[in-house]
């Protein structure tokens, strides 16, 4: 129906995963932040993940009006 | 009392931009909404992918997140029963063998196909118990949602009830239930994306799948089982006495694989409405089996989780520890919990919008299928007939406020008595228990009569009150649990065994007595009026020509084969 739900879902995931990902890279120094996530930056690795499936979301929704305009 | 969370302005910041997403979907499907078959059946216009991930999604609701990760912390792995042989096997039938005759009868529900193949006090009967069903089920969730959210950040109990009814009505409102599916395929990769973190990270914490069953050995033993108990699904359930469940196999696999499944996968209109609204018969048979493929492997999402809380709890050095209720723990706060203990802020914010998300997905389900049985099976058949299709979708749009309102009732309801919400939960689990023998019967014996059904239904409820009445679990004190009839005539090691047992009687009653009935009375829908309706009147669903993996049958093999190994793994 008209609406083409990978194209939200691709938008709403690359924003998650580009807040996560930049606040990860600006706290990566806070070794206080990340003591309760056994040292790991998980905002970063986390964000880098949603960021990745946010950006094939937005990708299949896109190649798919393309070929849509094209026929 | 302080809060269990702190939350930054990056955790709201993601909190918010959900919320935009949620109502711009449904703002965005708005002008599609022409009829009421757009709002309430979604036009039939979905395809199978959307559909099999709502389908799986709407099951994904807060209580069945919060449930079985306090059910993984309760009973250990045992609780993947719920999944591998709980759904896998219903949800694989209901794709096969049910959706051709729900998907290709026309029928607009569930009770509208009772309505078709019975008569019309079956279809009534069914009608209105799980419209009740639905609307206190989605007040439940409300409840427990909006109890959490005071607990954990402080929030208003108002507040957050108000304005988490508020946004799922406004989306459905605008949108119907096209945008509480889309919604749904969103809110499903958000819980996935939001609590997988938490999983990794808690795996790691406790040493991998390894660590996890050194440490649960140890609960084990100190609970009185075998070191194995909480890490092995199958092999102590030879006797109820040796597993934490309290249930042995032939309960799990005639009561939870069998009856309580098939009923819920196969019967119950919420799930069911997600497959009726796919484009083609062959989405329609595809989306249980799509939502399979998720479903099989959630157990590792929710109920590790709770697995891995109860360990820390016992281990002395972990400093996390699952707060006390009543002489045991609180295990419904092992998933919030887990998410303060170990998340900092950012992917916090993350996590509990994936909590709001799972309410949000479940409460949606209820309000769609109340919309269109209501109005399609309650207003359109007993109350206005015969109005013009723009009354109809005039009377959806406003169906979906009242739901909502009574939904908020009954969530108030479930704060001041708590009793009254276990006394429903009860009376529905007798309602829902012999509905599968009706099915079944409906669907695969031509000669099954309405007056057979109707009454077998009725048998079937009274013997499952008449079950649980003279039965109780060990150390039950209250009466909702059993034994209200006086006596008591057997006592179950575990409320889930007399559950389980209580829906084996109801099904065998409603069975036996629909069989019986229907041979004595008279068969008054003529096999012309049965066909598509009836098995045997059906002509066969054709895959030739189709590729492999969209025929449903391979479909089905593949799942079958990863649930069997899955289940040997775990053995």
């Amino acid at each position: 129906m008209g609406v083409d739900i990978r194209f939200p879902i691709g938008l709403m995931f690359t924003i998650f995963g580009l807040v996560l990902t930049i606040l990860g890279l600006v706290t990566n120094s806070n070794a206080e932040m990340y003591k309760r996530s056994l040292d790991i930056n998980i905002n970063l690795w986390s964000g880098l993940v949603i960021l990745v499936f946010g950006i094939l979301m937005l990708f299949f929704a896109l190649r798919a009006r393309k070929t849509r305009k094209s026929n | 009392m302080e809060n269990i969370f702190d939350l930054g302005w990056i955790d709201y910041t993601i909190m918010m931009v959900y919320f935009a997403f949620v109502l711009g979907i449904g703002w965005a499907l708005k002008r599609f909404m022409k009829s009421s078959t757009d709002f309430l059946e979604a036009g039939r216009s979905i395809p199978a992918w959307i559909t099999g991930l709502a389908f799986i999604a709407t099951n994904l609701g807060a209580l069945e997140v919060i449930g079985m990760a306090a059910s993984g912390a309760k009973y250990g792995i045992a609780t993947v029963h719920f999944y591998w042989i709980g759904a896998i096997p219903a949800m694989i039938f209901l794709a096969i063998f049910m959706m051709p005759f729900y998907y290709g009868s026309k029928a607009r529900s569930v009770p509208e196909y009772l309505k078709l193949r019975f008569d019309e006090k079956t279809r009534g009967f069914n009608a209105v118990s799980f419209a009740i069903m639905t609307i206190f089920a989605s007040g439940i969730s409300m409840y427990a949602l909006a109890m959490l959210m005071e607990v954990l950040l402080g929030w208003n109990f108002h507040f957050s009830l108000i304005i988490s009814a508020l946004i799922v009505l406004i989306y459905i409102y605008l949108g119907g239930l096209t945008s509480a599916i889309y919604n749904e395929v969103l809110q499903f990769f958000l819980i996935v994306l939001g609590f997988l973190p938490l999983v990794i990270i808690a795996l790691i914490d406790i040493g991998g799948w390894e660590g996890l069953k050194t440490s649960l050995a140890e609960v084990s033993v100190n609970n009185g089982f075998e070191p194995g108990a909480y890490t092995q699904s199958w092999r102590h359930m030879n006797n109820p006495s040796s597993n934490p469940m309290g249930v042995d196999w032939i309960g799990v696999a005639m009561g939870l694989g069998f009856v309580l499944s098939f009923g819920y996968w196969c019967t119950n209109f919420l799930v069911v409405q997600r497959a009726m609204a796919a484009d083609s018969m062959s989405s329609a048979r595809r989306t249980p089996l799509i939502g399979a493929i998720p479903k099989m492997f959630i157990p590792f999402l929710v109920i590790l989780p709770g697995m891995i809380a109860i360990a820390l709890t016992s281990s002395l050095e972990s400093g996390f520890e699952l707060p006390a209720k009543g002489g045991s723990y609180d295990y419904d706060k092992a998933i919030p919990m887990m998410l303060g203990y170990y998340f900092p802020t950012g992917v916090l914010g993350l996590g509990l919008t994936a909590l709001m998300a799972s309410f949000m997905s479940g409460m949606a389900g209820n309000v769609t299928a109340f919309n269109t049985v209501w109005t399609y099976d309650i207003y359109q058949s007993y109350i206005n007939r015969d109005k013009s299709d723009k009354h109809y979708l005039r009377v959806a749009h406003l169906t979906t406020i009242f739901g909502v309102l009574i939904s908020i009732i009954a969530a108030y309801v479930a704060r001041l008595f708590n009793n009254i919400m276990d006394f429903l939960q009860l009376i529905f689990a007798f309602i829902n228990a012999p509905l599968f023998a009706t099915f079944v019967l409906g669907m695969f014996w031509k000669r099954a009569t309405g007056h057979g059904a109707f009454f077998g239904l009725l048998s079937g409820t009274t013997a499952a009150a008449i079950h649980h009445g003279l039965t109780a679990p060990v150390g039950a004190t209250v009466l909702v649990k059993g034994g209200w009839l006086g006596t008591i005539v057997h006592e179950y090691p575990s409320e889930m065994a007399q559950n389980f047992w209580t829906a084996i009687y109801a099904f065998t009653a409603c069975f036996i007595l629909t069989v019986i009935l229907s041979i004595l009375t008279k068969k008054l829908k003529p096999d012309s009026e049965l066909k598509g309706l009836v098995y045997s009147l059906t002509p066969r669903q054709k895959d030739e020509g189709v590729v492999w993996y969209e025929r449903p049958v391979t479909l089905s093999v593949i799942i079958g084969i990863i649930a069997i190994i899955l289940s040997i793994l775990f053995w």
